[in-house]
């Protein structure tokens, strides 16, 4: 009985590691998402072209090898920059490349969310004087934001469980924990730890709702 | 005094000829119809005016202010660009109105962002919206909508909606008023209303161009009737004139046309 509060306390810190590294890429792709989209819907077409080879790039290869390459790339490279020591330059090494993936997968939602806005929206806006930045704020954004609500929820969803790859550059989280008794040869805590990320999912499932229903006082 | 010169204007799409050498003027508190068949360049024309379109060549000049001239990029500037918008209103054929937006805040959206550019918004702020709000709700009475202020677009019909957005423009006190087929989306029991709204602005004076298919519409509003073809004005004259006894070949075919479609 002790011993399964213990392995419960400790799946519950490491999932803290999953929680904190879902939050910070949630934190900064977002925004970044919005400004790789503008990029690849730019009217200079060599920008539109540089971010969409970067997108094709990230989104081509897998994220567990750009979390190496993040995190072991400087050292091998040479370069004068190299992560902290210890556990928080796991951390930073994992939330860069998190951040750099899921900010090209935004990106693209993003854009196939202000390219289905009708044109007339924009035009409605120019017409009554407004500049481009008040049309995107006041007329075209939340009716972006409405349309690209549920793949974002889909995309939000696989990053809950995406996170379990920073393992792969030492950072001690959930399945990493639950592996270390695995191999010791009690297996239940790796069962466990999926109803960790259901819970999670359920709750973000949830706030998504939520905020469709918000949302539905007018259509798409 | 003409409060509008449109002078040569020319406008391609590719190498597509649009707009050919457009002239014309127009006063205060006249309306024009502009007529034609599909693919005429009436709209072209419309969204010139109102800088949705760049024209290629020629200039235009609202209140003998030059305030587009192709050769010179000086009156071309994108910020000026928007001030200079606001000489003209445009009604888009399928409303645009904000779907996130109540009927009110639609009317009363644009000219609560401009004046947050005024020097004493800040100390009058209360004020300057507070008038903002009633001028939204007395332009929505004028286009008998009082009873819907507060509904979101999609829960009016299309000829409100139009009417919406018609309160919407004039908000803006533009100097001239484009509609573009105003009624060219609507079931045909829901344009009455809207043209009844765009009659009764022309008879307070109000400065329209209308582009437009309903021909009795145009007869029984216009000042003077423009008919469009292949990118030219090819006729222009008052409702009598051209209805009655069109000068050119091409328009007698194409009021023939229509009178033929009508029966």
């Amino acid at each position: 009985m002790n011993q399964i509060s213990v392995i419960v306390s400790r799946l519950s810190e490491s999932f803290l590691l999953n929680a904190r590294l879902f939050a910070a890429t949630l934190i900064f792709a977002l925004p970044l998402g919005l400004i790789i989209a503008f990029g690849s819907m730019s009217r200079f077409r060599p920008l539109r072209k540089l971010v969409r080879i970067l997108v094709w790039i990230v989104r081509g290869t897998p994220l567990m090898l750009q979390l190496m390459i993040i995190f072991y790339g400087p050292g091998l490279l040479k370069m004068s920059f190299s992560w902290p020591g210890g556990a928080s330059g796991r951390f930073m090494a994992a939330t860069v490349a998190f951040v750099i993936n899921y900010a090209c997968y935004f990106s693209e939602i993003f854009r196939g969310g202000i390219e289905s806005i009708p044109q007339g929206q924009q035009e409605a806006g120019l017409v009554l004087g407004m500049t481009r930045s008040q049309i995107f704020f006041k007329v075209t954004l939340l009716q972006v934001v409405k349309r690209i609500l549920p793949p974002t929820g889909n995309e939000v969803i696989t990053l809950v469980k995406d996170t379990s790859l920073a393992r792969i550059i030492a950072n001690k989280e959930i399945i990493m924990m639950a592996g270390e008794y695995s191999s010791k040869g009690l297996i239940w805590p790796l069962f466990a730890t999926g109803i960790y990320f259901l819970v999670f999912v359920g709750i973000l499932t949830l706030l998504f709702d939520w905020f469709e229903q918000k949302l539905n006082y007018f259509p798409a | 005094m003409a409060i509008l010169e449109v002078r040569n204007i020319e406008k391609s799409f590719g190498s597509l000829p649009v707009l050919k050498d457009i002239n014309f003027s127009m006063e205060k508190g006249e309306s024009i119809a502009i007529i034609g068949s599909s693919g005429s360049g009436k709209t072209t024309l419309l969204r010139c005016l109102n800088f949705l379109e760049k024209p290629d060549q020629g200039s235009i000049i609202v209140n003998h202010e030059l305030i587009f001239d192709a050769g010179d990029p000086q009156t071309q500037m994108e910020s000026e660009m928007r001030k200079k918008r606001l000489h003209f209103g445009l009604i888009f054929q399928n409303f645009n109105l904000f779907p996130q937006y109540t009927v009110l805040k639609n009317v009363t959206l644009a000219a609560e962002l401009l004046s947050s550019e005024r020097l004493d918004y800040k100390q009058n702020k209360k004020n300057i919206l507070s008038e903002i709000q009633e001028r939204g709700k007395m332009l929505l009475d004028q286009v008998g909508l009082m009873d819907k202020i507060d509904n979101y677009p999609h829960q009016i019909s299309g000829g409100q909606q139009q009417r919406v957005a018609i309160a919407r423009a004039l908000a803006l006190e533009p100097d001239i008023l484009c509609f573009d087929e105003p009624t060219s989306a609507l079931d045909p029991e829901l344009t009455g209303e809207v043209l009844k709204v765009i009659k009764s602005l022309a008879e307070e004076d109000t400065t329209m161009i209308i582009v437009t298919h309903e021909m009795d519409f145009a007869r029984d509003v216009a000042d003077r009737v423009l008919f469009m073809d292949e990118g030219m004005i090819v006729e222009q004259g008052s409702p009598e004139e051209v209805f009655a006894g069109p000068r050119e070949e091409r328009t007698r075919q194409f009021l023939a046309r229509y009178q033929k479609a009508q029966l």
